[in-house]
């Protein structure tokens, strides 16, 4: 089935099973590899995207729930003001280890600061809970995401 | 090309495709170092544009270590380069030009520190021997800073782009002529750096395996018996390729047995890797299983109680008389037996290759801690030539020893082979947890005496471990040497074996990551059982001190300095605890102090952890040193709260995030590090900074409870209120 989709602001179309998550429609069909495979079930955040704005898991997205909607990744971060903060701040304080789950988290911090400009620690353990860091930079992400909505980082 | 030969090492200059100048150092034997040279094929680690851009190889593989930005600073520093014109570029596989190539064990710095200092030396020695001679002055007179060469007394200064096609027509020089930097003439090494991959991994870039993308390719998912190693007896193969999107299907009959070789499977084929994912609910597989795999937790356990009760298989070490210590008048004993599970590494990157094998070639893009182990595998299992296969490393998604295994490569290539196309295989998230190489669980029966003075007077450790047949299991086994052994003088360690063939593998900071907790910990019940306090009972032990290679005079200053840090001694509210541990892996000393605050519900909330390390006298990297101090610490800490792989009928039980929950955000302290700079050689932080992380948990759990965790992971229901 043909679906046309608003991805990063560019309509794409792909012909694809209405079930296929909407994660591996943007790696397999539309060639958009930020978002990353790490579980499947929602449980991890690698693969988190915004849908209309909110921060979602593309691995149980399926393509066919997503519509109209407009969907942004982190290749589109560095063109969105709050997502250009955010990413200079993980790179300024030398967050990542890996690197693999940064994409998701960095869509995450990025919807949160947009919600909540000057998110409390309470507010980024629940905004950050769902997104995985198997290095543990949980540290560094706290302190990125103070710093990103200029606060103060400890 | 020139090549000249140290009694090792090989440097080689010459001219750079585009003109300039590159500078290699080869490990191997002089013949093919020249035969590298001749060939022009030698990757050098430095190439100098004459635009003055210096690109520089990171010759081991990153999986977040750090050691793609960490090399490249050691060579970069002895070079004297301008660090903004800087490119960092990992190197290819290839064993002949750059020697070994895997990174694991926390080496990469130990063993590759003075060879890359040597390389940037011997770039900086080439470009000034090419300005002297422009300019008729001895080299000696020449100094040199950020990537310009300079005359003062003359006034006279000329860049490295400027100079590098000169420096590339000059003979090499030798290994052993080259003078190194004083560590105070340092311009990089020891400056906080962010990973030079730090902005491509915030914008999301296509770096890792997982990413790669090849016209033609296709998706494979490779189902193998939940009981390793079974073959596949049959399949429904017929409906898995009525699945629209299924290319292929089909029985592997597979190369062993064994997890490190391909083992039996069915491969499915598709447009799609979710299809392949979709498809697989209709294999309905049968598979010959063997009565005699059908390995369980609770069989290991119920085994290692029989051992206990039971004569040991062998005593490994004896030291004086720990029968009659304990029963000496006016000791105080302890007895005390502790277990801890079988573990999964869950790197969040599952296990992943891209393979392209076309005729007797064969490319791989893979995730991998060992490049040349994957082309190994590969041609000994497809029947190719290990020189016909190039091997691309790629930044990996996380590894925690896991990727030193080639199973997804193997399988890749032989799927590859077999279809005729490009074939990309990602391991579900399922089946990487339940195809693991895991940590090894173990049980450990203890006694200990202590006398009136406060001294550790007798040690016993019964260890029950994991064996195949007659060997004990890889990463199964401890040390004769191991801490305790020599601080005391009657030591006893006996050893007994129950048969496992469960895939056991290297697991960050391996042996000691279990070993740690057990030993950290039942020092802890000695001190509290001799009426001493933790600390300055750990620091009478390590005065103590009588034989082996530990070096306890740089542990004790780590266990000083945790400790001060921690304001070790302070009073603190109920049911919050101060424990501390050490451990000595991987030649790294370190000491830690958590603080915990047990809830009444038994809710485990670590407020926060001190560490002092000591991995010699120098950090390359003091921004990726932190990082991986307090990464390894909050990966013990989710070990020790968290994570249990549990084996039932021969298989994996778990198989998601769910069932083997890791540590997320709101459960993560802050950690204060400090690094005590001794005259040793520096050496690596991948994984000493977890051992102790453990142990100085469980013993602050007890400094706020009262209760002894001698078992993980922590059950929180016997810390209830």
């Amino acid at each position: 089935m043909a679906f046309s989709l608003s991805v990063n602001g560019k309509s794409m179309t792909a012909d694809v099973d209405p079930a296929k998550p909407l994660l591996w429609v943007l790696r397999e069909d539309l060639g958009v590899l930020g978002p990353k495979y790490g579980c499947g079930m929602a449980q991890c955040g690698a693969c988190t995207v915004h849908i209309d704005g909110r921060p979602a898991r593309s691995c149980i997205t399926p393509v066919s729930s997503v519509g109209n909607a407009k969907v942004v990744t982190i290749e589109a971060m560095s063109a969105d003001p709050v997502g250009q903060k955010v990413q200079a701040a993980w790179t300024d304080l030398d967050v990542a280890q890996c690197g693999y789950c940064q994409p998701g988290q960095i869509m995450s911090a990025t919807a949160l600061i947009k919600s909540k400009p000057q998110p409390t620690d309470a507010d980024i353990d629940q905004a950050m809970n769902g997104n995985l860091c198997r290095c543990a930079t949980y540290i560094r992400i706290r302190k990125a995401i103070k710093r990103a909505s200029g606060q103060k980082e400890v | 090309m020139k090549v000249q030969a140290s009694r090792r090492q090989f440097l080689i200059s010459g001219a750079a495709a585009g003109g300039g100048l590159m500078i290699g150092l080869s490990m191997t034997t002089r013949g093919s170092a020249q035969t590298a040279a001749a060939a022009g094929k030698v990757n050098a680690y430095v190439t100098i544009a004459p635009d003055g851009a210096v690109t520089i190889m990171a010759k081991n593989p990153d999986m977040g270590q750090g050691i793609k930005t960490s090399l490249v600073m050691i060579i970069a520093d002895e070079l004297d380069a301008d660090w903004s014109r800087v490119k960092a570029v990992q190197a290819p596989s290839d064993p002949a030009t750059f020697g070994r190539q895997s990174s694991g064990g926390s080496r990469s710095i130990a063993t590759e520190w003075m060879p890359m200092r040597q390389v940037g030396a011997a770039g900086r020695a080439l470009l000034i021997a090419a300005a002297a001679k422009d300019w008729g002055v001895q080299p000696a007179e020449c100094t040199t800073s950020k990537s310009v060469v300079y005359h003062r007394a003359s006034n006279r200064s000329a860049t490295y782009g400027a100079l590098a096609a000169k420096a590339a027509a000059l003979p090499a020089p030798a290994a052993g002529s080259i003078r190194l930097k004083e560590p105070k003439d340092f311009t990089i090494i020891g400056k906080p750096v962010a990973q030079l991959d730090a902005p491509a991994i915030g914008r999301g870039e296509p770096i890792f395996s997982i990413d790669t993308q090849v016209p033609g390719m296709l998706y494979a998912h490779y189902v193998k018996s939940p009981v390793w190693g079974s073959k596949c007896l049959s399949a429904d193969l017929a409906a898995v390729k009525a699945v629209k999107g299924v290319k292929d299907a089909f029985i592997v009959e597979g190369k062993s047995t064994q997890m490190g070789g391909l083992l039996p499977g069915v491969a499915i084929v598709a447009d799609s890797w979710w299809t392949a994912q979709q498809a697989r609910a209709k294999l309905n597989a049968k598979w010959d299983i063997d009565p005699a795999r059908l390995n369980s937790t609770a069989a290991f356990k119920a085994q290692a109680s029989q051992c206990q009760a039971s004569a040991p298989l062998r005593t490994e070490r004896k030291d004086g008389d720990t029968a009659a210590a304990l029963k000496q008048a006016g000791v105080k004993t302890v007895s005390a037996s502790y277990a801890y599970p079988w573990l999964a590494h869950a790197s969040l990157e599952p296990q992943t290759c891209t393979a392209n094998v076309t005729g007797a070639k064969a490319e791989l893009w893979v995730s991998t801690q060992n490049p040349d182990a994957a082309r190994q595998l590969v041609a000994r299992t497809l029947g190719l030539k290990g020189q016909d296969i190039t091997v691309h490393v790629m930044r990996a998604g996380g590894a925690f020893g896991r990727k030193g295994q080639a199973d997804p490569a193997v399988e890749a290539a032989w799927i590859s082979q077999k279809v005729g196309a490009p074939v990309k295989l990602i391991a579900s998230r399922e089946d990487d947890m339940k195809f693991d190489f895991y940590r090894p669980a173990g049980f450990h029966t203890l006694k200990g005496a202590v006398d009136a003075q406060g001294n550790l007077t007798a040690w016993e450790d019964h260890f029950v471990t994991m064996a195949e047949g007659t060997a004990i299991a890889n990463q199964a086994s401890m040390s004769p040497a191991e801490f305790p052994a020599g601080f005391v003088p009657n030591f006893r360690y006996d050893l007994s074996t129950v048969q496992s063939v469960v895939p056991i593998g290297s697991l960050r900071a391996p042996r000691a990551n279990a070993l740690g907790f057990v030993i950290q910990s039942f020092i802890d019940e000695l001190a509290h059982a001799g009426g001493q306090d933790p600390v300055a009972f750990r620091l009478k032990l390590l005065a103590a001190k009588k034989d082996g290679d530990y070096d306890a005079v740089r542990m004790a200053a780590c266990v000083r300095k945790a400790a001060e840090m921690s304001g070790w001694g302070r009073k603190l509210p109920a049911r919050h605890g101060l424990g501390t541990a050490f451990h000595y892996s991987h030649a790294g000393y370190v000491s830690e102090v958590i603080e915990v605050e047990v809830e009444t519900d038994g809710t485990v909330a670590v407020k926060k952890v001190w560490a002092a390390v000591d991995v010699g006298r120098q950090i390359v990297n003091p921004s990726g040193a932190i990082n991986q101090v307090e990464g390894s610490i909050l990966d013990g800490i989710s070990c020790a709260l968290h994570q249990r792989i549990t084996i039932d009928k021969g298989a994996c039980v778990q198989g998601h995030f769910g069932d083997n929950p890791l540590m997320r955000i709101s459960e993560a302290p802050e950690v204060e590090v400090a690094f005590i700079l001794s005259d040793n050689p520096p050496t690596g932080l991948g994984e000493p900074g977890l051992p102790p992380a453990l142990p100085a948990l469980s013993n602050a759990i007890f400094a706020a409870t009262g209760k002894r965790l001698r078992e993980l992971p922590i059950d929180k229901a016997q810390l209830r209120a």
